[in-house]
């Protein structure tokens, strides 16, 4: 208990930087969570009934996913610099394939009963789309985004290796400090308020989806 | 083939130009495949006709179907609507002219029945009030309370109802043609038959030009105005009103398709008034026995129809039982003039007599159907049948 009081001694003296930070965190995820978006509905949508390119698609977001996320931040300091642009560029592309994965299976997931009788309506592709089976993928790419949500927020502690700030400097200070009074206090600091921040958005995505699924499809 | 069929396939591609729907030569042959999924074919539907396309399964008969609103580019052939080439127009446009109904339904999940109904007339740009005012009536049309439905989603409702919302979509823009791909084959037999025959109450009003496809031959002869038998590859095997498919099965494919019992499925086509009537012994009021057994002596029955004092009949007395106990037999339900003769041996076989009482205005005793009638019916169909077949040959 004491050790628990002490914590949050430390977090007070340093709320002005806990916020700060917090702040930069988000801003980190939520750039790195627009774009994933962007990028991977669209890939979904061009994919989805080319079974080939939705191989090819998935099989690449799915290789993001393996290069050590430490590698993969640094590679991009050659070409962008430092700063949050290779951390958001890394984040990005982890980011992708739950989007991509959850867009393409909500896409192809839609009852073929359901397209036939809207094509026969005389529904264009572009109607088809709209209307009817982004609507109905909706559920699922949300589950993508915030599955997406979640690896973003936690991933984004490393960026302050690339000079990204974020949560992480609280845990590289506990890391460097080790021995120091209070080193442990700010690792602890960094975890707990990326899990906050972690939760918190997981908790507005699921109301924001809730409130925007068509009623029809609300269980 | 047979000749018969082909002569009468003849016949139909001559008078192509004045029917709704004319396919000319449309076939189907998908890419990497030899065999044509659907052979040429030539088929006019004129306009206000349920033509229904049955056959065995994976005939083509669907994809026939779905060569018609373009859902499958023909690979060969021309379609004409009123006479009008679309085999080129934009096949979006195309379809909005058309209703649509399949097996599956594919009403949209998310949207609710008034907004699924309402479909067509938005992409056709209605405005709100008309659309509003549209959803409504078809819902009445179809069945279902405006009040209660409109507003309820998809997954609320059950087949029946959902197959309902289904044609109330089709019908959206009010479109003169029909295109209906086993509209009610996954809806259990009771509530199928209800929505058979609301549906046929529908068309008499509507009129509607209709494609209609079935592989069950006793939906086929109850929906079609006409029937085409399809074969393999989409070939018509004949194709002809019901009454005449069931008369003379041009061939073996198509006989053995229509199965046992055509015959009396025939009955339900051969109305009592089409019987000469002959007459009959009856025991009327006053009659004494002595009088009705001469009668009946003479006319070689041993039962009469017994008639009260306004000549409606009451019951069957059988000789030995006349001047004797007078004990009668009831009367198993009487037919009127309008109706079948597969009413008529329905009585008929229910009936201590072997045969059925017909009623003419207000009750009153017309006659009797006997099993003779019936297969005398039954021969002339066979040989109006025949002829007609015969005809085609000698004029083509």
């Amino acid at each position: 208990m004491e050790s628990i009081q002490n914590w949050w001694d430390f977090v007070q003296t340093r709320q002005d930087d806990v916020i700060k930070e917090s702040l930069v965190h988000l801003r980190l995820v939520a750039i790195t969570v627009v774009m994933a978006t962007i990028i991977a509905v669209s890939v979904g949508i061009l994919v989805s009934q080319r079974p080939l390119l939705r191989a090819l698609a998935l099989s690449i977001s799915s290789t993001f996913l393996t290069i050590p996320s430490l590698a993969l931040f640094a590679l991009f300091v050659p070409l962008v610099g430092t700063g949050n642009m290779p951390a958001i560029i890394a984040m990005t592309m982890y980011a992708l394939l739950p989007i991509l994965r959850n867009t393409v299976t909500g896409l192809d997931a839609v009852s073929p009963a359901v397209v036939e009788s809207a094509k026969g309506m005389g529904m264009n592709g572009r109607q088809q789309l709209v209307r009817v089976r982004l609507p109905l993928a909706y559920p699922l790419i949300m589950a993508g985004i915030r599955v997406a949500t979640l690896l973003t927020v936690g991933i984004a502690a490393i960026a302050v290796l690339v000079g990204g700030g974020g949560l992480g400097d609280f845990i590289r200070l506990g890391i460097n400090q080790q021995g120091f009074p209070f080193a442990n206090y700010a690792v602890v600091t960094g975890v707990v308020f990326i899990v906050l921040i972690g939760l918190v958005l997981d908790i507005a995505l699921a109301t924001f989806q809730r409130f925007t699924t068509a009623r029809g499809l609300r269980s | 083939m047979t000749t018969a069929s082909e002569t009468h396939l003849d016949k139909d591609s001559a008078s192509g130009g004045g029917s709704k729907i004319h396919l000319d030569r449309v076939g189907k042959t998908y890419p990497g495949s030899k065999v044509p999924a659907v052979e040429e074919l030539t088929l006019d539907v004129p306009e206000g006709e349920i033509l229904v396309l049955v056959g065995p399964s994976g005939c083509g008969k669907s994809t026939t179907l779905r060569l018609i609103n373009r859902m499958i580019e023909p690979s060969t052939g021309r379609i004409l609507l009123d006479g009008e080439d679309v085999t080129r127009a934009n096949p979006d446009k195309l379809r909005r002219r058309i209703g649509y109904v399949i097996q599956q339904i594919g009403l949209f999940p998310h949207q609710t029945i008034a907004q699924n109904i309402a479909t067509v007339p938005k992409m056709l740009g209605w405005d709100k009030t008309r659309i509003q005012e549209r959803t409504t009536e078809l819902l009445t049309t179809v069945g279902l309370d405006p009040e209660q439905f409109a507003h309820r989603y998809p997954r609320e409702l059950s087949g029946g109802q959902a197959q309902r919302v289904g044609v109330a979509r089709a019908l959206g823009a009010d479109p003169d043609i029909m295109l209906m791909d086993e509209p009610f084959g996954a809806i259990d037999p009771i509530t199928r038959d209800r929505l058979q025959n609301e549906f046929l109450r529908l068309q008499a009003e509507l009129h509607k030009t209709i494609v209609f496809v079935t592989h069950d031959i006793d939906e086929a002869i109850k929906m079609g105005d006409r029937i085409a038998i399809l074969g393999e590859r989409s070939m018509i095997r004949q194709v002809d009103t019901p009454e005449r498919i069931l008369a003379y099965p041009v061939d073996d494919f198509v006989s053995d398709f229509i199965g046992t019992g055509a015959t009396i499925k025939g009955l339900n086509f051969l109305k009592v008034s089409s019987l000469t009537l002959a007459d009959f012994p009856t025991m009327a009021d006053g009659d004494s026995p002595e009088a009705v057994r001469g009668k009946l002596q003479q006319a070689g029955y041993q039962w009469a129809v017994v008639l009260d004092a306004e000549r409606r009949p009451s019951g069957w007395i059988h000789q030995d039982a006349l001047g004797g106990s007078g004990e009668q037999a009831p009367i198993e339900g009487t037919l009127d003039s309008d109706g079948t003769l597969f009413h008529a041996l329905e009585q008929m076989v229910q009936s201590e007599s072997g045969m059925t009482v017909v009623t003419g205005a207000s009750g009153r005793f017309e006659g009797v159907v006997r099993m003779t009638d019936l297969a005398k019916a039954i021969r002339r169909a066979q040989v109006e049948a025949r002829r007609h077949y015969d005809d085609l040959e000698a004029n083509s």
